[in-house]
């Protein structure tokens, strides 16, 4: 597989390291009145679809950037590649 | 039909006219008592006990394909009870035993072959871990030797022992474990539940369950609702998505890890090897074959196919321990897809729809698991309690903290 990385261009899979689905960017917040609740479902509950699946890969053996891709689990297409950076803070984290 | 050698002779003599289908190809009733979704080597091992062992009748499973079609026939057969932790220990031996019995008891020549299987040590941490490992398997009954290099090299003197990376320092061995024709699981299970009245109905996939007032009181299929009064999901690598219908998220990535098979060769390697260090484990078919494999691909996937660079990986680490592997060709690799489940150990449990079980999360050890997996889920699905050696396969494991972790990969799946 080839991830267009959205600043170094196609860049081989093998330098990237995964990490799964991409609402890990959310971290909930831990003053909340149900963050024990939270914290559970985010640490161990994923969606785990067949078809489109955004995504963190970690440039590891590159430029060290996190990345959010969308690809098909379905057929290992990938048809979006943004920097996780931009993604959280189109949110509004990390301002 | 019984199968026997006196049968065989019989149909020989006869033109083999008289074998008919090893099992009924049922459609489906309006009502069941349990139905089972999905007839992979788990579902039908649950149907067979449930209606053997625990008396139960009215039982369907439902299966999306054909009989065989799945991950029961897309593994690399090998069985063992090699595991550490006081969770999964004694329910895997509890598996081996079922194996050993299993021919005589489903009337089906399985090929059930204890040819031993060996973990490969490399470092005084490794020997470590694995006589921890062997002490644990033997309190559990399981029995396990630690070899030495020179043990290793008279069973298998082709191996590598002097890698510089990874040499050979010796190798934990449990003699009962080996390998199963897979297919045959699947048939023997078939024909076996088959017999004691269990409906098999295939190319009938679910869609949807039917959930009122929190109790679940069927599934909707392609052929039509069928009414149950349990309903069983037993869908490993598929189980989120069929879970999804029922509102639920699991604690579960689909992954895809791929196997491969050589040309046939001569009889060469006798047993089950893994060089876990390197990634790499293999037997031989009894059609020759070498079949091996490795690490999963690493990302979320239910392509059944997996991509090159773990095949270069995979291979790589077979030529380094197991050189005369480059002079054998690969005839067929493919993948499976797999629930990675958080902490790499499974789920057998009730969920918070009545009436609704799941059975998943097996990792890449799930053919192993198919006996003592279908028994316990019948157990379950039979007395509303979790079979004795099944009672930490929870779903709330995660929010109590009650992890089983066997190799301290914390929560990220492509890890363990």
């Amino acid at each position: 597989m080839l991830i267009n990385h959205p600043i170094l261009g196609p860049r081989d899979a093998g330098e990237f390291v995964y990490k799964g689905d991409a609402s890990l960017i959310r971290r909930p917040d831990w003053q909340a009145d149900d963050a024990v609740a939270q914290f559970i479902d985010y640490g161990y509950l994923r969606d785990n679809p067949a078809g489109l699946h955004r995504e963190l890969w970690f440039h590891e053996q590159g430029d060290r950037s996190w990345l959010v891709v969308t690809r098909d689990t379905t057929t290992h297409e990938i048809t979006k590649v943004e920097l996780a950076r931009d993604v959280a803070r189109a949110e509004g984290r990390s301002k | 039909m019984h199968y026997s050698g006196f049968k065989v002779i019989k149909e020989a003599l006869t033109g083999h006219r008289g074998w008919g289908p090893a099992w009924r190809d049922a459609t489906p009733k309006a009502q069941y008592d349990y139905v089972i979704i999905g007839g992979g080597g788990h579902g039908l091992a649950t149907a067979y006990y449930l209606a053997k062992e625990f008396k139960q009748a009215r039982i369907a499973v439902v299966e999306k394909g054909w009989i065989g079609g799945g991950n029961v026939g897309r593994n690399t057969t090998i069985i063992r009870s090699n595991y550490l932790l006081d969770g999964n220990e004694p329910f895997y031996e509890f598996s081996l035993q079922l194996w050993e019995n299993l021919e005589q008891e489903l009337n089906y020549n399985a090929m059930v072959s204890q040819r031993g299987i060996l973990n490969l040590i490399h470092s005084d941490a490794q020997r470590d871990a694995f006589i921890r490992r062997g002490n644990a398997m033997i309190l559990n009954g399981a029995g396990a030797e630690l070899l030495s290099t020179e043990q290793i090299v008279a069973r298998y003197p082709f191996l590598n022992v002097n890698n510089a990376r990874f040499p050979i320092k010796g190798g934990l061995a449990q003699h009962r474990g080996g390998t199963v024709r897979h297919d045959a699981v699947a048939w023997g299970y078939a024909r076996a539940a088959d017999r004691h009245g269990v409906d098999i109905i295939q190319n009938c996939e679910v869609t949807g369950f039917r959930i009122e007032n929190g109790a679940c009181t069927g599934v909707e299929t392609s052929r039509g609702f069928i009414g149950a009064k349990k309903v069983a999901a037993c869908v490993a690598g598929s189980s989120s998505r069929l879970m999804e219908k029922a509102g639920m998220r699991l604690p579960i990535e689909s992954h895809v890890l791929q196997a491969f098979v050589s040309e046939g060769l001569k009889p060469l390697l006798p047993g089950v090897i893994t060089f876990g260090a390197g990634h790499f484990y293999c037997s031989q078919s009894d059609k020759g074959g070498l079949v091996f494999g490795g690490d999963i691909d690493g990302y979320n996937s239910y392509a059944q196919r997996g991509n090159l660079p773990v095949v270069e990986d995979v291979c790589e680490g077979g030529m380094a321990i197991f050189p005369n592997l480059g002079r054998a060709r690969l005839l067929r690799m493919w993948g499976g897809i797999m629930d990675m489940s958080m902490d790499g150990s499974p789920i057998i449990d009730r969920t918070h729809v009545d009436g609704l079980y799941f059975n998943g999360g097996w990792c890449y050890g799930g053919f192993k698991a198919t006996p003592a997996s279908g028994f316990a889920y019948a157990h379950l699905l039979a007395t509303d309690t979790p079979h004795k050696t099944a009672t930490a396969y929870r779903f709330d494991r995660f929010a109590t903290g009650h992890m089983i972790d066997e190799k301290g990969m914390g929560n990220q799946p492509n890890l363990h």
